[in-house]
């Protein structure tokens, strides 16, 4: 390679990493701001502020949601199987959300440290199958497991 | 090694190579992407969570994977006009942003139609779908830039600074499921491991990504040889060419 051609080489991979390095830096100082969402052990660790929006995501507890039948008044539990934080929710849910589903709720903590949903998303996770395989799957799942509390969870929703 | 590259540099070699080249690509190209859209549209299963809204990913993630590829593409160029000053490179990657922009555009507005059933929104402000609207911003930012210099040569050099400033956005990209919590889920598909989909579904998709990579090329091909053209119109040999086809006609 000739000496110039070199020297431009240099020059645009100094330009080019010094560019990376200030994009980087930038990333790391709004790393906070960065994410999404506050997980429950965040929240219950105190990191998320109380009585401000925020939101929060987690895994739909197994058997935590409670319908109210005359309203749309909804409770549950969103869980990152470390801490878990109840929610309360009035409102029409998205079509993938159920138990455990991951979510994310915007919402703002109460001083019982409930959140107080104004919004509910459901979070799709990176699997896709046809509903025979998903079927097979429970019912495979169903013969294997002798039931115990929390073990069907279907193997995929720690991923959050 | 040199000699192919300056062989590759030239023009006119590269004016009579793709010339047919390009029947090959637009024909395949088409074939690969009726018959992925057809077999993943009509003749793929649903999902067992989303239905019939996750084919929505037929298109949404050729579009994006093509957005990334196509801005990767032009980064290579942009060094290498900007090291060896091979002005067909500057001509490809000027020739291929509109196309790059495009599919960034195609990626953010079917997963804007795919959020709304399975999200419960159309946008959010996480890093997957940001990182992905400054991409096109970035597009934007390089064809505009192009176009505002006086001399062609000024804005030539000044794209491919901002391509190769804009190539750290392409981690920030693919990473950005992993870096932070975000609403968009991670990769269902990973060069190490084995794909979180059955064949059924994910072969049809892998049929539309060659499909956009052929449409990609054969559109790229296509403008590179128009600026060609543009860019030397009393070359002898152009001047040859148009002497031909009137002759031919």
């Amino acid at each position: 390679m000739k000496a110039h051609r070199r020297q431009r080489l240099i020059i645009i991979l100094v330009l080019v990493a010094l560019a990376g390095v200030a994009i980087g830096l930038t990333l790391y100082s709004l790393r906070a701001n960065m994410n999404l969402f506050y997980s429950p052990t965040q929240i219950s660790a105190g990191e998320a502020p109380p009585g401000r929006s925020l939101r929060a995501g987690g895994v739909v507890r197994d058997d935590s949601v409670q319908r109210d039948q005359q309203t749309l008044d909804v409770t549950f539990t969103v869980t990152d199987f470390e801490e878990d934080v109840p929610v309360h929710y009035r409102g029409i849910l998205p079509d993938l959300f159920r138990e455990g589903q991951g979510v994310v709720i915007v919402g703002t903590l109460n001083e019982r440290g409930w959140l107080e949903a104004s919004e509910v998303l459901a979070k799709h996770d990176e699997n896709y199958m046809p509903p025979e395989v998903d079927g097979a799957l429970k019912a495979a799942e169903a013969r294997k497991s002798i039931p115990s509390s929390g073990a069907v969870t279907g193997g995929n929703d720690e991923r959050i | 090694m040199w000699p192919i590259i300056h062989k590759l540099g030239s023009p006119k070699w590269f004016y009579t190579m793709s010339g047919r080249w390009l029947p090959f690509l637009w024909g395949i190209g088409a074939i690969l992407i009726t018959i992925g859209s057809l077999w993943g549209l009509a003749f793929a299963p649903a999902d067992y969570q989303q239905g019939d809204s996750f084919r929505i990913l037929y298109v949404h993630v050729p579009a994006a994977i093509l957005a990334q590829s196509c801005f990767a593409m032009m980064a290579l160029c942009s060094v290498i006009f900007l090291v060896w000053r091979i002005k067909l490179a500057d001509m490809a990657a000027g020739a291929a942003a509109p196309f790059g922009a495009a599919m960034t555009f195609s990626a953010l507005f079917s997963g804007a139609i795919w959020g709304v059933p399975t999200w419960g929104t159309w946008w959010v402000w996480d890093a997957r779908l940001t990182s992905m609207l400054l991409l096109l911003f970035i597009y934007l930012g390089i064809m505009a830039l192009r176009g505002a210099f006086a001399s062609r040569d000024g804005g030539a050099r000044a794209a491919a600074i901002l391509t190769l400033v804009g190539v750290i956005n392409l981690p920030i990209i693919k990473y950005s499921v992993v870096w932070w919590n975000t609403l968009h889920q991670g990769a269902t598909f990973s060069l190490t491991e084995k794909p979180a989909m059955p064949a059924s579904m994910w072969l049809p998709l892998l049929l539309m990504v060659i499909g956009f990579y052929l449409i990609f090329a054969a559109v790229t091909v296509a403008r590179t040889r128009n600026e060609i053209i543009r860019r030397q119109p009393s070359a002898r040999w152009v001047r040859a060419l148009a002497q031909g086809e009137r002759n031919g006609l």
